[in-house]
């Protein structure tokens, strides 16, 4: 059976967001990011979700999931904008169990 | 003038197949688009990426998608203004068009079919001070003709495939080419990395990693650039710099035509043929918003035969017209060439 978890985005303007978000639709943060309508459309998951764009990038804000990037994520983060330490793609993070808790900021449009 | 019936802006996989449908109802095609090459940015961005939702392919590669949509389309002669941004649109009493872009080609036509995607691709450009001096001077965000490079001394910056591609391609032309990355990794096709080792093994590819360019240098042109690695920094002498970080997509200068924009895209009417605010523009594919609307090739697909349709009608006002199927009318390009079934033969049997 499905369970949601709660996440805490903050958006561009600086609003916190409390979500629910499904864990059985193999979303990620950047297509929640999107179906909460939580920035512009267009200016997130511009590539669709393959690393490629970082329109999704995110600040971590606690320790529920590791700041480790995959290879894919690492090297476009490597040409982004806006880069911290806690970066990480929107579109590289699943919807699942673990993320429950999980609070993040977006980062500024590159 | 480049004269046409519809003209499309963008070569992605929508503006393309528009050519095919338009082509049907024996209308000419003209595509401009910013990238030097047609395919959007299934070319641009994922040409090696695997598509599973084209009807009736289980699995095409995006290059592979736009190949055969070349190859669909070229029958009906479709011409392409490569390498250049639609800027204006003037509309003309006569409800005609006339699109002029960045470079200042003009092109007349009967109605305007806007594909442009996510947007026109403008290259992510590094944070060089002065870089914009020297764009055209020695700078450049594509390559759009390799023989610019025919013997000249080049370095390209960047770490994914087209840097990868480009550094291999450029071995065989250039003088002296120079790859530069801000890490040890690539981030390409196995078989492109691979293949740039053994260029550089060769000495017809000098890699220089981790490093970053941070300075250009020349009077009227690119005459040197400045490296840096791990905190020392090197003049590097060089005719063209070449950075390849990736494109962004901007809608550019259709934001201000005058159309009605929503969430970064054209609203148009779905309910009838995808046709904007403005009489005879149409809007299709990613770049447009309707209610449920969804960003797939194979709605893109659609739109542009209705848009067709509707071009039609209103190119030929009571010109009756009905709907034809390829498998019974065949083909009819305007190439002279002609695609049919086969006659089905009337024999008894015995």
């Amino acid at each position: 059976m499905s369970q949601d978890v709660i996440i805490y985005i903050t958006d561009r303007t600086g609003v916190k967001h409390e979500i629910q978000a499904p864990t059985d639709m193999n979303m990620n943060i950047m297509e929640v990011i999107r179906a909460y309508e939580l920035a512009e459309e267009g200016t997130v998951g511009v590539c669709g979700g393959m690393a490629m764009c970082a329109s999704c990038q995110c600040y971590v804000l606690n320790d529920v999931i590791s700041l480790e990037r995959n290879p894919d994520e690492e090297a476009m983060l490597w040409e982004a904008y806006h880069v911290k330490e806690n970066s990480r793609l929107g579109c590289q993070i699943p919807i699942t169990q673990e993320i429950d808790g999980l609070e993040l900021e977006i980062a500024p449009e590159q | 003038m480049i004269e046409t019936d519809i003209l499309i802006i963008g070569a992605g996989p929508t503006g393309l197949f528009a050519v095919f449908e338009a082509g049907l109802l024996q209308l000419k095609c003209h595509i401009i688009d910013a990238l030097p090459q047609p395919g959007g940015q299934l070319a641009e961005l994922y040409p090696k990426k695997p598509i599973f939702d084209i009807p009736g392919y289980p699995s095409v590669l995006a290059g592979e998608l736009v190949d055969n949509l070349m190859e669909q389309i070229k029958q009906f002669q479709p011409g392409f203004t490569l390498a250049e941004t639609a800027e204006t649109i003037d509309k003309l009493e006569d409800g005609t068009f006339i699109v002029t872009t960045n470079k200042g080609t003009k092109h007349h036509a009967k109605a305007v079919a806007i594909a442009g995607g996510l947007g026109t691709f403008e290259p992510r450009k590094p944070a060089l001070e002065n870089i914009s001096f020297y764009e055209e001077k020695g700078v450049e965000y594509f390559v759009k003709d390799p023989e610019l490079f025919r013997d000249k001394r080049i370095v390209i910056a960047g770490g994914g495939d087209s840097a990868l591609d480009w550094s291999i391609f450029l071995s065989n032309v250039a003088s002296e080419v120079t790859l530069v990355h801000r890490r040890n990794e690539f981030r390409g096709a196995l078989d492109s990395v691979e293949k740039v080792q053994e260029l550089k093994k060769l000495g017809k590819i000098n890699l220089i990693t981790p490093a970053e360019v941070v300075a250009i240098h020349g009077k009227n042109h690119v005459e040197s650039i400045v490296l840096e690695n791990e905190g020392i920094q090197q003049v590097f002498e060089t005719d063209y710099f070449i950075p390849l970080f990736g494109l962004t997509p901007k809608l550019g200068a259709i934001a201000n035509w005058g159309l009605e924009i929503e969430k970064n895209a054209i609203k148009v009417n779905n309910a009838l043929d995808y046709q904007t605010n403005i009489d005879g523009i149409y809007a299709i594919g990613d770049v447009n918003i309707y209610p449920g609307k969804l960003k797939l090739i194979l709605c893109g697909f659609h739109e542009a035969t209705l848009m067709c349709q509707s071009v039609y009608n209103r190119i030929n006002p009571g010109k009756k017209y009905v709907l034809k199927y390829t498998t019974v009318s065949g083909v009819d390009g305007f190439d002279g060439t002609r695609k049919e079934a086969e006659k089905a033969v009337v024999k008894a049997i015995e």
